[in-house]
C-alpha cells in the first residue's frame, strides 16, 4: 500500500474499505467489536429493565410521570437524519468525491451535536427536578443506559472531527477509506442503539 | 531473541520487548507476566492449605485469609491461566496458520499491556490498604459491604485487563478469519487454532457482561449510585446473572484451548492423525455454543424457581455429551498409534483421568436437587480444581515442554519434566480427591478455620500434605527453567520429531517474520503430508520471495495502558474525600485518548523487509530487520 | 416392584458400607449420613449418580489403559508409522448416543425431585380448628448468627432452632445485612438467604437429636459473608410433637426472675449494662430483638455458635467478642460500660443470669 499513489473516481477501488489487508483486518474486527458492544447495551438493557421504576420506599419519580415524548421523539429524529447523512457521505467516498463526503460529514456531526446538546438538556431537565444519578436504582440505571449511549456519541463525534480534520488536506487513499467507513459504521450501530433506547426507555416508560 | 540480546545489550533488548507488536515477543511477554502471578497465585493457595492443615489454626487471621482466598482465585483465573494461555495462543496460533502476524499487531501490544497494567494495579492491594476479601465472585451485597479499597482494586484492575483480553479475543478472531495461508480452509486448521478461535469467540460475548457488572460495582461503591443497593430499590442477584453469564463461559475460554493443547500432543505423540478430527471441531463448536446457555447452574440456591432449576440443570447435562465424544476421539487417536512418553505426552495421558473426574462431578452438580447440598461446600472446590488444574493448568505445563523449543530454539529438561510432573500430578490428586469427601461431610467452602469437633481434621491434613508436592513440582520446573536457559543447546526446526502442523517446519525460534514465503497448504497436518511426501524442506510455497510488509514498534500500548492505570488510582480515591482525585483521573484519562488520538493521527506504515535480506536470513546470516 | 425396591435397599447399603469405609463425617453434619427426608432424597440421588458415573468410569479405564499400554513406541520400535486413520462414523455415533441415555437416566429424577422439593401446596393450609397443618419458621440470618421466629406459636428464638420430626417443617429464609445461605447438612440441602427476597422452603426431621453424641444437629452458613463466615454456625435440636409442644407452651410463658442471688445481681446488670437493649430474655421476643434472642440460653449447646457451652467462655466472650468472631456486632464492653472491661464479680453474675435462662426445665 502506498499512501502518496493519487487515486481518480476511475481508478479507485469499488470497495476502497476493504480493498487493503489492514482494510478487510479492520472491518472484519469492527463487526466483532459491534458484536461485543451489542451484549455491554443488552447487559445495560436487561439491568434497566430489571430496575425500573424500584426505588427506596417513598421514591416520587417513575418512568411514566418522567419522561416527555416530544423531546426525545425530536433527539430520535435528529439521529436518524444523521444516520443517513453519514450514509451520503459514504456514498460520495465510494465514488471518491472527497469534498462531497466532508459536507456530508459536517453535516452528521452537527446533527449529532444537536442530539448530544438536546440529551444534556433533557439531563439537566430531570436532575432539576430532583431526579439525580444517586436517587434511586431507577435513576442509576437510567442514567447509566442511556448516558452509556450518550458517551459513545461524544466519542463517535470526536472520531469524527478527528479523521474529517487530519485527512482535510490529503484526501481519500485505500489507509484512511477504512477509518471513514468504520466511523459510519459505528454511528449507525449508535443509531440502532438509540432506538431501542427510545422504544424500551420512553415508549414502553410512558405507557407503562 | 539471545542474539539481539548480545548485539544491542540489555537495555535495548528490554526496550526491544516494551514495544514489541511482535506476536512472538508479546507471546513470552504474556508468558512471563503470567508465569509470575501464577507463583503469586500459588503462594497464595499454600497460605491457603497452611492455615487449613488443622483445626483451629491461627496462622491466618479471618480477615487476611478472606483477602488471601479472594486474591488466589482471582490472580489465578484471570491473571495466570488465562494470560499463560494467551501467551501459547500468540505464540503458535499464526504459526498454525500460516501468518506472519496477527490481524492487528499494534492491538495485540496493546491487548497485553493493559492485561499487565490491570493485574499489577490490583496486587498493589497488598501494600494499599488491604486486598479484595469478597472471593472471586465478589458478590455484590458483600462488596458493597466490605469497608477496604480491596473491591475497587478488584473492580478497577479487571475492568483494565478484561479490555485487553477482550482486545486479544477479536484480535484472534481477525487473525483466523482474514490471515490464513493460501489452501489452509477452516477444516484443515490444527485443532489449537480451532479452540483458540471459539475461546476467542466466547471472550467477545462474555467479557461485556463481566464489564458491565464491574462498572456497576464501581458506581456503587465510588459514585453513588444504587444498583445492588437493596434500600434503595437496588438488586444484589443483578450481579450474580451478570457475573455468571460472563462466569461460565470463562470456564470454556480457559479449558477450550487446553483441550487444543492437548489435541496437538495427542497426535504428534502417537504419531497419527488426530482421531475424528470433524467431531472434534463440532465438539468445540457446541461446547462454546451450550457455553452461554448453563450460567443459572451456579444459581440453583439463589431462589430461581424449580423451573428455572430444570431447564438449567438438563442444559447443563447435555454438555456431557460433546465432551465426552473429545474424551474417546483422544483415546482413539491413541489406539493404534505409537506412543512415545515425552513429558508433554506425560501431562496428556494424567490429564485423561483427572479430567475425566472433573467432568463427572461437574454433571453430579448439574443435578439441581444434588446441588443443593453439593453447592458452596468442599465438593464444588475440589469439582472446578479437577477441571482448572487436571485440565487448565496440566495443559499449560504441557505446552511450556512442548513449545518451549519453539519459542527459545532449546529444549526443556526432559528428566526434570518428568519430576515435575510426578509430583505435579500425585500432589495434585491427593490435594483435591479428599475435598470431595470434606464437602459431603458438611464442610461449607471459603471457611477460614473448622472446630475440631467437626471430623474434617484429618482430610485437610492430607489435603495441606499433598499441596506440598505440588508446590515441589513448580519449584522443579523453575530450575529446569533456568538451567535449560543458562545450557542453551539450540534445537532445529523439529525438535520432538514428530510434528505435523506448519510450526515445526519453521525454525525455532522462528525469524520475525515467521515465513519467508507463505506456505500452500494441501491438507491437515499439512507439516506431515510434505515430511511423508520427502519434501526435505517441509512446505510448499503459495508465493515466490519478495518483500515482506511489517508493522512498526510502538511504545503508545504501554502509555495507553498506563493511562488507565493511573486514572483508577483517581477514580479508587474519589469517595475519600481528597482533592486530588478528580484531576487525576482527568490526567489519567487524557493521557488514554491522547494517545489513541495521536495513534489515529500519525500515519503507521510500517516497513519493509527486502527480497535480498531474505536472501540473506537464509543462508544464515542474521538480519534484525530494524 | 417390591423385589426392585429390596435391590435397590440393597445397593444403597452397600453404597453406604463403601461410605463408611471411606469415611463419613459426623452424624451431626455429614450429608452422607442423612437424618431428613430431603437429606435422603439427595443422599440416593448421590447415589445413583455416583453409580452412573462410576460406570463412565470404568469404560473410560478399560480403553485409556489398553490404549496406553499396548501402543508404547518402546514396544512397536521407533521406526514405526501408523496408520493415520480419519475416524468412524459408527464409534461416533455410539460414543454421542451412549452418554444421551446415561443423562437422560439421571435427568428424570433430577427433574421430578427439583419440582417436589420446591413444592410448598402444604405450608399455608389450615386444620379445621384454624391452625395451621404445618409448623413454619421464620429464619432470618444476619452478621454471624440466625434469628428464628415461630409466627403462628408467637415465639423468637436465635442460634437453636427447635423442631418437631417426622412432619414438613417450611421455612421462610432471608437476610438482614448480606447475603448468607441456610445449611444442615444431615437434613437437606440449602438455600440461600438473600438481601431482596424471601426464599421459601421446607425440610423434614427423621431423627430426634438427643440421640446424637453432641445432643444436636450442626447447621452452617454456607455464603462467604464476611471475615467470620466460618463461624456463622447454628444448631438444631429435633424433638417428638410432644416434646416440642411443650417446648413451644414454656417459651411464651414470662420468665420467671432467678432464684440464685448471684444470678438475680445479673439480671439487674443486665439491664444496667444496657444489654437488654440489644437482646430480649423472653421466648415472646418483648424486648430487644437486635441481637439474638437469648430465652433459651441455659439450653444451649455452644456459646455463641462455636463455643464450648460452659460459664468461661461465655466471660470470655462478653469480655471481648471480636476475638471470638471477627467483625460480629456485639459491642465490646467499653462501649457500654464507661470505658472499662467488665470486672471478674460483674461476668460472674451475668453468666449466672445468662445460663439460669431457660425453658426446658
Amino acid at each position: 500500500m502506498d499512501i502518496n499513489k493519487k487515486y481518480t473516481p476511475q481508478s479507485w477501488p469499488d470497495h476502497p474499505e476493504t480493498a487493503t489487508m489492514e482494510g478487510k483486518n479492520k472491518f472484519v474486527g469492527f463487526w466483532l467489536l459491534l458484536a461485543a458492544e451489542s451484549v455491554t447495551f443488552a447487559s445495560l438493557f436487561a439491568t434497566y429493565l430489571a430496575l425500573k421504576d424500584k426505588g427506596p420506599s417513598g421514591m416520587e419519580f417513575t418512568a411514566a410521570e418522567l419522561f416527555e415524548l416530544p423531546l426525545v421523539f425530536a433527539m430520535t429524529m435528529i439521529l436518524l437524519t444523521s444516520s443517513l447523512t453519514s450514509v451520503y457521505a459514504m456514498y460520495h467516498m465510494k465514488n471518491h468525491n472527497f469534498k462531497s463526503m466532508q459536507a456530508w460529514l459536517m453535516i452528521t456531526v452537527l446533527l449529532g451535536a444537536s442530539f448530544l446538546g438536546l440529551e444534556i438538556y433533557e439531563f439537566y431537565h430531570y436532575v432539576h427536578e430532583g431526579f439525580g444519578y444517586t436517587n434511586s436504582a431507577f435513576s442509576s440505571a437510567f442514567y447509566t443506559l442511556v448516558g452509556t449511549h450518550g458517551a459513545h456519541v461524544l466519542f463517535g463525534l470526536g472520531w469524527f472531527i478527528a479523521l474529517m480534520v487530519r485527512n482535510a488536506k490529503r484526501g481519500l487513499n485505500t489507509y484512511n477509506a477504512p477509518k471513514f467507513f468504520l466511523v459510519s459504521l459505528y454511528w449507525h450501530f449508535i443509531d440502532v442503539v438509540w432506538v431501542f433506547i427510545f422504544t424500551v426507555v420512553y415508549l414502553m416508560g410512558v405507557i407503562g | 531473541m539471545s542474539s539481539n540480546a548480545q548485539k544491542s545489550g540489555f537495555g535495548a533488548t528490554v526496550w526491544d520487548y516494551i514495544t514489541s507488536v511482535d506476536h512472538k515477543k508479546i507471546a513470552i511477554l504474556y508468558l512471563m507476566s503470567g508465569g509470575l502471578f501464577f507463583l503469586i497465585g500459588g503462594i497464595e493457595a499454600m497460605m491457603i492449605r497452611i492455615q487449613l492443615m488443622k483445626a483451629g489454626n491461627d496462622f491466618l487471621s479471618a480477615g487476611t485469609y478472606n483477602e488471601v482466598m479472594t486474591m488466589h482465585g482471582t490472580t489465578m483465573i484471570f491473571l495466570a491461566a488465562m494470560p499463560l494461555l494467551l501467551g501459547f495462543m500468540n505464540a503458535i496460533m499464526p504459526l498454525q496458520i500460516g501468518a506472519r502476524d496477527v490481524a492487528f499487531p499494534f492491538l495485540n501490544s496493546l491487548g497485553f499491556w493493559l492485561f499487565f497494567f490491570g493485574g499489577i494495579f490490583l496486587n498493589l492491594s497488598w501494600f494499599l490498604g488491604g486486598a479484595p476479601d469478597a472471593g472471586w465472585t465478589n458478590y455484590a451485597s458483600l462488596a458493597l459491604a466490605s469497608e477496604s479499597h480491596g473491591i475497587d482494586f478488584y473492580a478497577l484492575g479487571l475492568t483494565i485487563s478484561g479490555f485487553g483480553t477482550l482486545i486479544s479475543g477479536i484480535n484472534f478472531l481477525v487473525t483466523i478469519i482474514n490471515m490464513r495461508a493460501p489452501g489452509m480452509t477452516y477444516m484443515r486448521m490444527p485443532l489449537f487454532t480451532w479452540t483458540t478461535f471459539v475461546a476467542s469467540a466466547l471472550i467477545l460475548l462474555a467479557f461485556p457482561p463481566l464489564t458491565i457488572a464491574i462498572f456497576f460495582m464501581v458506581f456503587d461503591r465510588l459514585f453513588g449510585s444504587h444498583f445492588f443497593d437493596v434500600a434503595a430499590g437496588g438488586n444484589t442477584i443483578i450481579w450474580e446473572h451478570l457475573f455468571w453469564i460472563f462466569g461460565h463461559p470463562e470456564v470454556y475460554i480457559l479449558i477450550l484451548p487446553a483441550f487444543g493443547i492437548f489435541s496437538e500432543i495427542f497426535a504428534i505423540f502417537s504419531r497419527k492423525r488426530l482421531f475424528g478430527y470433524t467431531a472434534l471441531v463440532f465438539a468445540t463448536i457446541l461446547i462454546g455454543f451450550y457455553g452461554f446457555m448453563v450460567w443459572a447452574h451456579h444459581m440453583f440456591t439463589v431462589g430461581l424457581g424449580p423451573t428455572a432449576n430444570a431447564i438449567f440443570a438438563l442444559a447443563t447435562m447435555i454438555i456431557a455429551v460433546p465432551t465426552g465424544v473429545k474424551i474417546f476421539n483422544w483415546l482413539l487417536t491413541i489406539w493404534g498409534g505409537s506412543v512415545s512418553f515425552a513429558t508433554p505426552m506425560l501431562y496428556a495421558v494424567g490429564f485423561i483421568p483427572s479430567f475425566v473426574a472433573g467432568g463427572v462431578t461437574g454433571v453430579m452438580q448439574a443435578m439441581a436437587p444434588l446441588d443443593y447440598q453439593l453447592h458452596d461446600s468442599y465438593f464444588i472446590v475440589a469439582h472446578f480444581h479437577y477441571v482448572i488444574v487436571g485440565g487448565v493448568v496440566l495443559a499449560i505445563f504441557a505446552a511450556t515442554h512442548l513449545y518451549w523449543p519453539k519459542m527459545f530454539g532449546t529444549m526443556l529438561s526432559e528428566k526434570l519434566g518428568k519430576v515435575t510432573f510426578w509430583l505435579f500430578f500425585i500432589g495434585f490428586h491427593l490435594t483435591f480427591f479428599i475435598q470431595h469427601f470434606l464437602g459431603l461431610m458438611g464442610m461449607p467452602r471459603r471457611v477460614y478455620t473448622f472446630g475440631a469437633d467437626q471430623g474434617w481434621d484429618l482430610f485437610n491434613a492430607i489435603s495441606s500434605a499433598g499441596a506440598v508436592f505440588m508446590a515441589l513440582g513448580v519449584i522443579i520446573m523453575l530450575v529446569n527453567v533456568v538451567l535449560t536457559t543458562v545450557k542453551n543447546e539450540r534445537v532445529g526446526n523439529d525438535p520432538w520429531g514428530d510434528g505435523r502442523t506448519l510450526e515445526w517446519a519453521i525454525p525455532s525460534p522462528p525469524p520475525f517474520y515467521n515465513f519467508a514465503q507463505t506456505p500452500l497448504v494441501r491438507g491437515l497436518d499439512t507439516y506431515w503430508i510434505e515430511k511423508m511426501e520427502g519434501n526435505k524442506e517441509g512446505m510448499i510455497y503459495a508465493e515466490p520471495l519478495g518483500d515482506i510488509h511489517m508493522p512498526n514498534n510502538s511504545f503508545l500500548p504501554v502509555v495507553m495502558s498506563f493511562g488507565l492505570f493511573v486514572a483508577s488510582f483517581g477514580a479508587l480515591y474519589h469517595p475519600d474525600d481528597l482533592p486530588w482525585t478528580i484531576p487525576v483521573i482527568v490526567l489519567g484519562l487524557l493521557i488514554t485518548f491522547g494517545s489513541m488520538l495521536l495513534r489515529s493521527l500519525k500515519d503507521d506504515l510500517g516497513f519493509h523487509i527486502h527480497k535480498e535480506d531474505l536472501i540473506k536470513d537464509r543462508e544464515g546470516v542474521k538480519t534484525d530487520g530494524h | 416392584m417390591i423385589n426392585g425396591l429390596k435391590k435397590w435397599r440393597l445397593f444403597t447399603l452397600m453404597a453406604a458400607l463403601i461410605f463408611f469405609l471411606a469415611g463419613c463425617g459426623r452424624e451431626e453434619i455429614s450429608t452422607l449420613i442423612p437424618a431428613g427426608g430431603v437429606a435422603q432424597d439427595q443422599f440416593n440421588l448421590l447415589l445413583l449418580s455416583s453409580a452412573v458415573m462410576l460406570f463412565v468410569i470404568i469404560v473410560v479405564t478399560i480403553v485409556y489403559v489398553l490404549a496406553i499400554t499396548k501402543f508404547r513406541r518402546s514396544k512397536l520400535g521407533d521406526e514405526m508409522i501408523p496408520e493415520q486413520v480419519e475416524g468412524s462414523a459408527k464409534l461416533e455415533f455410539l460414543w454421542t448416543a451412549i452418554p444421551i441415555v446415561l443423562i437422560i437416566i439421571i435427568a428424570i429424577p433430577t427433574v421430578y425431585q427439583t419440582f417436589d422439593l420446591a413444592d410448598t401446596r402444604t405450608m399455608d393450609v389450615e386444620a379445621e380448628d384454624g391452625s395451621m397443618t404445618n409448623l413454619t419458621v421464620n429464619v432470618v440470618a444476619k452478621l454471624y448468627w440466625w434469628e428464628f421466629e415461630y409466627p403462628e406459636q408467637g415465639i423468637v428464638t436465635a442460634q437453636e432452632l427447635v423442631v418437631p420430626t417426622d412432619q414438613r417443617v417450611y421455612f421462610n429464609v432471608v437476610s438482614a445485612d448480606v447475603k448468607h445461605s441456610f445449611w444442615i447438612p444431615s437434613i437437606g440441602g440449602k438455600i440461600d438467604a438473600n438481601p431482596e427476597n424471601t426464599n421459601t422452603f421446607y425440610l423434614t426431621f427423621d431423627q430426634e437429636s438427643s440421640e446424637l453424641e453432641d445432643g444436636v444437629f450442626y447447621g452452617k452458613c454456607a455464603e462467604l459473608c464476611g471475615p467470620s463466615h466460618a463461624l456463622m454456625d447454628f444448631k438444631v435440636k429435633t424433638m417428638n410433637a410432644e416434646d416440642f409442644e411443650q417446648w413451644v407452651t414454656a417459651m411464651q410463658e414470662e420468665p420467671t426472675s432467678p432464684s440464685d442471688e448471684l444470678a438475680q445481681t445479673g439480671e439487674q446488670l443486665f439491664t444496667e449494662k444496657t444489654c437488654i437493649g440489644c437482646h430480649a430474655t423472653s421466648g415472646v421476643g418483648t424486648t430487644g430483638g437486635v441481637g439474638p434472642n437469648l430465652a433459651t440460653f441455659g439450653d444451649r449447646n455452644r456459646v455463641a455458635g462455636i463455643l464450648e457451652h460452659n460459664e468461661e467462655n461465655l466471660k470470655a466472650w462478653i469480655q471481648d467478642p471480636q476475638q471470638f468472631k471477627p467483625g460480629n456486632q456485639m459491642p465490646d464492653p467499653s462501649s457500654y460500660n464507661n470505658g472499662e472491661p467488665l470486672t471478674e464479680q460483674e461476668l460472674d453474675a451475668l453468666a449466672a443470669y445468662l445460663m439460669s435462662l431457660s425453658v426446658e426445665q
